[in-house]
C-alpha cells in the first residue's frame, strides 16, 4: 500500500536552530526552546527533540516527558481540519462522551492526535461557554450545536477534501 | 546546626532543622511505611503512603518530603492516617495485576509487603486497566509496565546515579508511563543495561532477563560439557539469598553448590581477572613507553563500555583493548581448555555467574566469538543462581566447602578485589610495580583507591616514574571524569571506571537490597578474601604463567590479540542517528587500536 506522504512544504528549522544556538548547554531554557519549536514547526517532532537534546544537553527522555505532559506541545502536526469536542459539564451530561467516542471511531485517532494524512486533528476542550447549545463541537471556525453522535459522520464528510474519498 | 524540638506519637524528639519528618521518626525508632521513597536516590513524595497527621495542618503530610518544624505535633498512626494510607495503597492496587504467584518478585516485593502490613483483604476498586506490552527487547532487562506503580525510583537512579536518563516519565493522567522516549523499546534507547533500575524497583516492573531454563536445559543434556565461571563479587553476595550475613565470604560453598547443580567443571573468572592484569598492565606500559593514547581506561565493565560508546565515542581510543575477564574466559574455555581436555569446543557450553545484567548484553555482542563460537553462552545474575540453588533444594548453608577445578579455577587476591571499586587499579599497580622495578612491593594495600568516594585520585611512584591514576564508580562520576579529560585539565595515565556504584559488588544483578550499607559490607568481604589468599599478585598466579608458557607465549602476543582483545562500536546518543555515524567511527577506532 502506498503511504500518503507529507504534502506540506519543507519544514523550516531555522528558528529552532537559532533558539538552540543562543541557549547552547543551557538546560534551563528547555521549555522556552520547545515553545519555539512548537510555534515555528507547528509541532515538536522527534528530529526537533533530538536537536534540542544535543544542543541544550538534556536527555531525550526528559524532553519527551515534558512534551507529552504539557498539552501546549504536540508530537504530531495539527491537521488541516481542527475538531474540538467540548467535555464541559453541560455537554457531558447531554451526551458529549458519545459524540467523542464516535469522532474517535470515525477518524481513527484519540484526542490530541492527528490522522496520518494530516487532514484531521481531534482535541478535547473544557467548556466553550456555549452551554445552552450543548453538546457543542467546533470544526475550524464553525460551531456546531446540539450535536448527536449519529450526525458526526455526515458532519465530518462536509470537511473532507473533495478528492480524498 | 539549629535544633528543632517536636513530638512524634507523643514522644519528644530533637533533630537538626531541615530534617524530614520521616528521618526524624527513623531517628526516634518510629517506623513510617514508605513506597516511592528511597534514601539518597528518590525523594519525590508521589505515592503518599508515608502520610502523617501534623496537628494544625489542614491536610495529611507526606513524611518523606515534609521538613520538621519547631513544636510540631505529629501522629504517625492515628485513625485518619491509617485510613488515608490504606486508601492510597488500594488506589495503587486498583491498577495493578494480581500476578504474585508467578511474579519474579514474589515474596521479595515491597508492594506485596506493604499490602500484607496494611491488612488489605480485598480489592475494593476495580480500576480501569491500561494494557501495556512487556518489553523484553534487550538481552539484559525486562520491563513490565503493567506492574509499574510509577514510583520513579528507576528514573532517579538512571539520571542521577548513572547519568544516563534512558527512561523518563511520559504522558499524564491515566496514560502516565515510565520508559524510554517515544515509547521506544529499551533496546532502541541509549541504555547501558547496567540494571541499577532493577535493584531499586520496588516491584516486578523492571527485572533481569532470566536464562535459568536455558541453563537447566544444557545441564541435563548429556552431549554438552557445561563449564561455569564465577565473577569475583559473587562469593561475597550469594550467601545473602540464604540468610548468611551480608558480605560473608562463601567461596567454598558457592563452588559446592555449582557442582551439586551438575556443572561439569567449576572455574573462576578470577583466573582471567589475573590474566587481564597481565594483558592490561603490559598495554599500559606499552602506551606510556611508546606515546600511545593516554589516559588508558579499564574495559572490564560492560555497562561502562556501552556508556562510552553512546556518550563519548570520541574517547574510544582511550579504552584498553582488553576484553573483560568474562569474555577472556569464554574465549579460552573453547580454545585452550578444549584442546587441553580433548573436548570438541562445539559441545562446550560456558555459563557465567555475574553480579551484572550488562554482562548478558556483552556475551551477545557480535564480536565476542573469537573461539569460532559464541564464547560465553549464558549469563546468570547472582539472583538467578540463588533461585536455581533454591529450586534444586540445595541447603546452601550446610554445604561443605569445595575448591575450584584446575586450570581455569586458580587465582590470586588481586583478582578477587576486581569486585570492588578501585580493585582493578590496585591489582594493576601491584603487578606494574613489581614488573617494572623487579623489586618486591613493600606493602600490598593501596588505600587511596579503596572505598566508596565517587572519584578517587592517586599518584604512585613506580620505578622513578610518577603514575597518576583515577578511579570512579557509578556512571555519573564517569561522566565527570570524561568531561575533565575532554577539557584538558586531567593528566592521568590510567583510569579505572566501574559502571555500578561500589563496583561489581553493587552490580545490577546482585541481591536486593543493594544499598550503601550492603555495598560497604560486601566490600569488606572482598578485601577479607584477598587477605586470606596466599597469592595476592596476578603475576604470581602459576596457572596464568603456565597458560603463557603453553599457549599464549607472551602478553600482547599474537594469540592474545586474537583471543583476549577486542574493538568497540561508536553508537551515539540516539539510535536512529547512530546507525550511519557508527560505521565510520567504528572504522576509525579499529584502525587506531591496531
Ligand atoms: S510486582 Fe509485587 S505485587 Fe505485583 S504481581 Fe509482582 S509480586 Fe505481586
Ligand atoms: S539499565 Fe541502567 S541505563 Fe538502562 S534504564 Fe536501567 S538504570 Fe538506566
Ligand atoms: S519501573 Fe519500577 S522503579 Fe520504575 S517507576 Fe515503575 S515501579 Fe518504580
Ligand atoms: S514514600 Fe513518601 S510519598 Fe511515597
Amino acid at each position: 500500500m502506498e503511504e500518503k506522504v507529507c504534502v506540506c512544504q519543507e519544514e523550516d528549522y531555522g528558528a529552532l536552530e537559532k533558539a538552540i544556538e543562543t541557549n547552547r548547554g543551557n538546560a534551563g531554557a528547555l521549555i522556552q526552546v520547545l515553545h519555539t519549536a512548537q510555534e515555528s514547526l507547528g509541532y515538536v517532532p522527534r528530529k526537533a527533540q533530538e536537536m534540542i537534546a544535543e544542543g541544550l544537553n538534556v536527555s531525550l527522555a526528559e524532553i519527551y516527558g515534558v512534551v507529552t505532559f504539557y498539552s501546549l506541545f504536540s508530537l504530531k502536526p495539527k491537521g488541516r481540519v481542527q475538531v474540538n469536542c467540548c467535555q464541559g459539564t453541560a455537554c457531558y451530561v447531554r451526551g458529549a462522551p458519545k459524540v467523542l467516542e464516535r469522532l474517535q471511531r470515525e477518524l481513527g485517532i484519540s484526542p490530541g492526535d492527528t490522522t496520518d494524512d494530516r487532514e484531521f486533528s481531534l482535541e478535547v476542550v473544557r467548556c466553550l461557554g456555549a452551554c445552552g447549545l450543548a453538546p457543542v463541537l467546533t470544526v475550524n471556525e464553525d460551531t456546531h450545536a446540539r450535536i448527536k453522535a449519529d450526525r458526526v459522520s455526515a458532519l465530518l464528510e462536509r470537511y473532507r477534501k473533495p478528492e480524498s474519498n | 546546626m539549629a535544633l528543632v524540638t517536636l513530638t512524634i506519637d507523643r514522644k519528644k524528639v530533637q533533630v537538626e532543622s531541615g530534617t524530614t519528618i520521616l528521618e526524624a521518626a527513623q531517628q526516634a525508632g518510629i517506623k513510617i511505611p514508605t513506597l516511592c521513597y528511597l534514601e539518597d536516590v528518590n525523594v519525590v513524595g508521589s505515592c503518599r503512603i508515608c502520610v502523617v497527621e501534623v496537628k494544625g495542618a489542614r491536610t495529611l503530610q507526606a513524611a518523606c518530603v515534609t521538613p520538621v518544624g519547631e513544636g510540631m505535633e505529629i501522629s504517625t498512626n492515628s485513625a485518619p492516617v491509617r485510613k488515608a494510607r490504606r486508601l492510597n495503597l488500594e488506589l495503587i492496587l486498583s491498577d495493578h495485576p494480581f500476578e504474585c504467584l508467578t511474579c519474579v518478585r514474589n515474596q521479595h516485593c515491597e508492594l506485596q509487603d506493604l499490602t500484607a502490613e496494611m491488612g488489605i483483604r480485598e480489592s475494593r476498586f476495580e480500576g480501569e486497566r491500561v494494557e501495556r506490552p512487556v518489553d523484553s527487547s534487550t538481552p539484559s532487562i525486562v520491563r513490565d509496565p503493567e506492574k509499574c506503580i510509577l514510583c520513579r525510583r528507576c528514573i532517579a537512579v538512571c539520571e542521577h546515579v548513572q547519568g544516563v536518563s534512558a527512561i523518563g516519565l511520559n504522558e499524564r493522567g491515566m496514560e502516565t508511563t515510565v520508559g524510554p522516549a517515544f515509547g521506544d523499546k529499551l533496546q532502541e534507547a541509549a541504555c547501558t543495561m547496567c540494571g541499577q533500575c532493577t535493584l531499586v524497583c520496588p516491584v516486578g516492573a523492571l527485572t533481569e532477563k532470566e536464562y535459568v531454563d536455558d541453563v537447566w536445559a544444557v545441564l541435563s543434556d548429556p552431549e554438552k560439557h557445561v563449564v561455569v565461571q564465577t565473577a569475583p563479587a559473587i562469593r561475597v553476595s550469594i550467601g545473602e539469598a540464604f540468610g548468611l550475613d551480608v558480605g560473608e565470604v562463601s567461596t567454598g560453598k558457592l563452588v559446592a553448590a555449582l557442582r551439586a547443580l551438575g556443572f561439569d567443571r567449576v572455574f573462576d573468572t578470577d583466573f582471567t581477572a589475573d590474566l587481564t592484569i597481565m594483558e592490561e598492565g603490559h598495554e599500559l606500559i606499552d602506551r606510556i613507553q611508546s606515546g600511545g593514547v593516554l589516559p588508558m581506561f579499564t574495559s572490564c565493565s560492560p555497562g561502562w563500555i556501552k556508556f562510552i560508546e553512546h556518550f563519548y565515542p570520541e574517547l574510544l581510543p582511550n579504552l584498553s583493548t582488553c576484553k573483560s575477564p568474562q569474555q577472556m574466559f569464554g574465549a579460552l574455555a573453547k580454545t585452550f581448555y578444549a584442546e587441553k581436555a580433548g573436548i570438541d569446543p562445539a559441545s562446550i557450553v560456558v555459563v557465567s555467574i555475574m553480579p551484572c545484567t550488562a554482562k548478558k548484553f556483552e556475551a551477545q555482542r557480535p564480536e565476542m566469538n573469537s573461539s569460532g563460537y559464541q564464547d560465553v553462552d549464558y549469563v546468570l545474575t547472582t539472583r538467578e543462581l540463588g533461585r536455581m540453588i533454591a529450586e534444586a533444594g540445595i541447603d546452601f548453608r550446610s554445604l561443605e566447602e569445595e575448591d575450584y577445578d584446575a586450570p581455569l579455577g586458580m587465582s590470586t587476591g588481586a583478582a578477587v578485589i576486581f569486585g570492588a571499586t578501585g580493585g582493578v587499579m590496585e591489582a594493576a599497580l601491584r603487578t606494574a610495580y613489581e614488573v617494572l622495578t623487579g623489586d618486591e612491593l613493600p606493602g600490598l594495600d593501596f588505600e587511596p583507591v579503596r572505598g566508596l568516594q565517587g572519584i578517587k585520585e592517586a599518584e604512585v611512584d613506580v620505578a622513578g616514574t610518577t603514575v597518576k591514576v583515577a578511579v570512579s564508580h557509578g556512571l555519573s562520576n564517569a561522566r565527570e571524569l570524561m568531561e575533565r579529560i575532554k577539557s584538558g585539565e586531567a593528566d592521568w595515565h590510567f583510569v579505572e571506571i566501574m559502571c555500578c556504584p561500589g563496583g561489581c559488588i553493587g552490580g545490577g544483578g546482585q541481591p536486593i537490597p543493594t544499598n550503601t550499607e550492603t555495598r560497604q559490607q560486601r566490600i569488606g568481604g572482598i578485601y577479607q578474601a584477598d587477605k586470606d589468599l596466599a597469592l595476592r599478585k596476578s603475576h604470581d598466579n602459576p596457572a596464568v604463567k603456565e597458560l603463557y608458557e603453553e599457549y599464549l607465549e607472551k602478553p600482547l602476543g599474537h594469540k592474545s590479540h586474537e583471543l583476549l582483545h577486542t574493538h568497540y562500536t561508536a553508537r551515539g546518543r540516539f539510535t536512529d542517528k547512530a546507525e550511519d555515524k557508527a560505521e565510520d567511527k567504528a572504522k576509525d577506532v579499529a584502525s587506531d587500536a591496531d
